[in-house]
């Protein structure tokens, strides 16, 4: 295993992995706390359609896949913000529409043949040198917002009603997090597949939550839990040549298993 | 729960100063510092209420009560800003309502809602400060320590750095009260307070704002009987439609014969519906 830390697209993978843990960790925990899981998946599902548009009209698809996902997040923000009680049937609407866009462009290129499955489970093992900058700038963003913002953002998830009285601006903060969401959600695509998306952006948040007494820690052990799950899970990935997403979202399950089995036990035996 | 001279040290101590503001000269007690006049308003279709009027005097105790559905929160909400009344039909200090955001304190209905969520209690207080003149990062030296004195003043200060949802309702309650204390409001509207706390919780709870009247006004919405003999000055029946009752003079039966009271209480709000 040593010698293969030499080659340059395990470093890739590595240093992705780490990065893209670091942001779901952090935005995960955003997502936990606002109850926007399902928000996440229809941006997740929702971005296929701008893979299949980038595919087709033969732009880079790290692009295409951003431009749709943040459309789809001003467009869930907005619907949102506005009509609250509809919010399920047209976040379905959309998962839906979302996926039909892309699989019926992917169906319209001629000669395209390039393997779907890497979109749908991740292909850690491809990430480029320009995805790594991609995901160090996000990476970046997110940790500049969180550190400034701090405060609105708490006040936002905590009680967005009492945050609107003491005069932040609820609507921003809420499309910035559904924004930054759809971001983080197309980087760590490529390293779980959008269908893996939603367990890595919830499971290591849940033992995180458990082990925190606020969000600031909680936003920390989740980037710390997350980057061990996903480098072991590559590592697994790599010796017995799995791919790179269920092994990453199986080491993920195993230690909740494992984390509630401890807690339980705990309790017993107090 | 600080006993009597405590408390009372700590809120004057809270409120030091604030004789010197403009509410407290103008006519002391005489002045209305919330001014509704043929309110009406509907989130949709329904009228939720119909042409309300009700003038507020500084350090008035007002109780909120009526049925479920009747627009008691409703009409907190128009008076805070958060629900947008028409033009002109509430005044709070002579400025329409979203103007306030400092002169008004306000403790939410419900707010054993969200207790998973990984927040401190200090944390949850220091929401309180309204979010000009702010650090970089994070929170000033002033507003920690201005939060822990609102925690103080509610006894909850050695609380302040457990997790929010580790709390009993009465003391997420208190909480609350802490957090609507930390900008120094002249005005505190309370929505249902003690609706998940025990009989002793209750008391504390009304204890403290009795307090706290010494200095502020008081607004709670409350379903219980007893807490608008003993505490209230005045109250408002809001079924859509609004009857407002001064009690202040009605307490001195009271104290002589505390079930004659309530009868003829409950009778003359009956009757004024009827
Ligand atoms: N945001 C809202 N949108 C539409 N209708 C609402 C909203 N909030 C409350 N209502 C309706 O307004 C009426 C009064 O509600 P509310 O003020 O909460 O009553 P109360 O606090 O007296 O129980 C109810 O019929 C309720 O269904
Ligand atoms: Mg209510």
């Amino acid at each position: 295993m040593l010698d293969a830390l030499s080659y340059e697209f395990i470093q890739n993978a590595i240093i992705a992995g780490i990065l893209v843990s670091i942001a779901s960790g952090i935005i995960g925990s955003l997502i936990v706390v606002n109850r926007m899981v399902f928000l996440a998946g229809g941006i997740a599902h929702t971005s296929y359609g701008g893979i299949g548009l980038a595919v087709y009209f033969g732009i880079p698809i790290f692009l295409g896949a951003s431009l749709f996902a943040v459309g789809a997040a001003l467009l869930i923000a907005f619907i949102t913000l506005k009509h609250r009680e509809r919010t399920d049937t047209f976040i379905g609407l959309i998962w839906a529409v979302g996926m039909a866009i892309g699989i019926l462009f992917v169906d319209m290129t001629p000669g395209y043949n390039v393997d779907l499955m890497s979109y749908l489970f991740g292909s850690i093992l491809a990430v480029s040198q320009e995805d790594i900058w991609f995901m160090s700038a996000l990476v970046l963003t997110i940790i500049f917002v969180v550190t400034f913002w701090y405060r609105d953002i708490l006040a936002v998830s905590y009680d967005s009603e009492y945050a609107l009285l003491r005069g932040v601006s609820v609507k921003f903060f809420y499309t910035l997090i559904l924004v930054l969401s759809a971001l983080t959600v197309v980087i760590a695509i490529k390293i779980v597949g959008l269908i893996l998306v939603i367990a890595l952006l919830t499971i290591p948040i849940y033992i995180a939550e458990k082990l925190s007494n606020s969000l600031y820690s909680m936003m920390f052990f989740s980037a710390i839990i997350s980057t061990i799950f996903t480098l072991l899970g590559l590592f697994i990935s790599y010796n017995f040549d799995i791919t790179s997403g269920a092994s990453i979202i199986l080491v993920s399950a195993m230690s909740l298993v494992l984390f509630l089995l401890f807690l339980k036990l705990k309790s017993i035996f107090k | 729960m600080a006993e009597g001279a405590d408390l009372e040290r700590l809120c004057s101590l809270l409120y030091r100063g604030f004789e010197s503001l403009p509410l407290c000269h103008i006519n002391g007690k005489n002045m209305n510092i919330i001014d509704i006049k043929n309110l009406t308003f509907s989130y949709e279709k329904d009228t939720i209420l119909e042409n309300i009027n009700l003038h507020v005097k500084a350090k008035e105790f007002l109780a909120i009560i009526g049925p479920n559905g009747g627009g008691k929160s409703t009409l907190l909400k128009l008076m805070l800003g958060i629900e947008k009344a028409p033009k002109n039909s509430i005044k709070i200090f002579n400025e329409n309502p979203s103007k306030n955001l400092t002169s008004i304190g306000y403790v939410p209905q419900n707010t054993n809602v969200n207790t998973n969520f990984p927040i401190k209690v200090i944390e949850v207080v220091m929401m309180g400060h309204v979010g000009h003149k702010r650090p970089l990062i994070g929170y000033k030296k002033e507003e920690i320590e201005c939060a822990l004195s609102s925690l103080e003043q509610v006894s909850m200060g050695k609380y302040a750095d457990k997790k929010i949802g580790s709390l009993s309702g009465g003391q997420r309650q208190r909480v609350m009260i802490a957090r609507a204390l930390c900008s120094h409001p002249k005005i505190l509207l309370l929505d249902e307070p003690t609706s998940n706390i025990d009989t002793t919780g209750q008391k504390e709870v009304y204890e403290l704002l009795k307090e706290l009247n010494k200095h502020i006004t008081i607004i709670v919405v409350s379903h219980d009987i007893s807490v608008i003999l003993e505490y209230a000055s005045s109250v408002l029946h809001v079924n859509k439609k609004a009857a407002f009752h001064d009690v202040s003079k009605k307490r001195k039966f009271h104290t002589k014969d505390e079930h004659f009271c309530e009868v003829e209480l409950l009778q003359m709000i009956g009757n004024s519906h009827a």
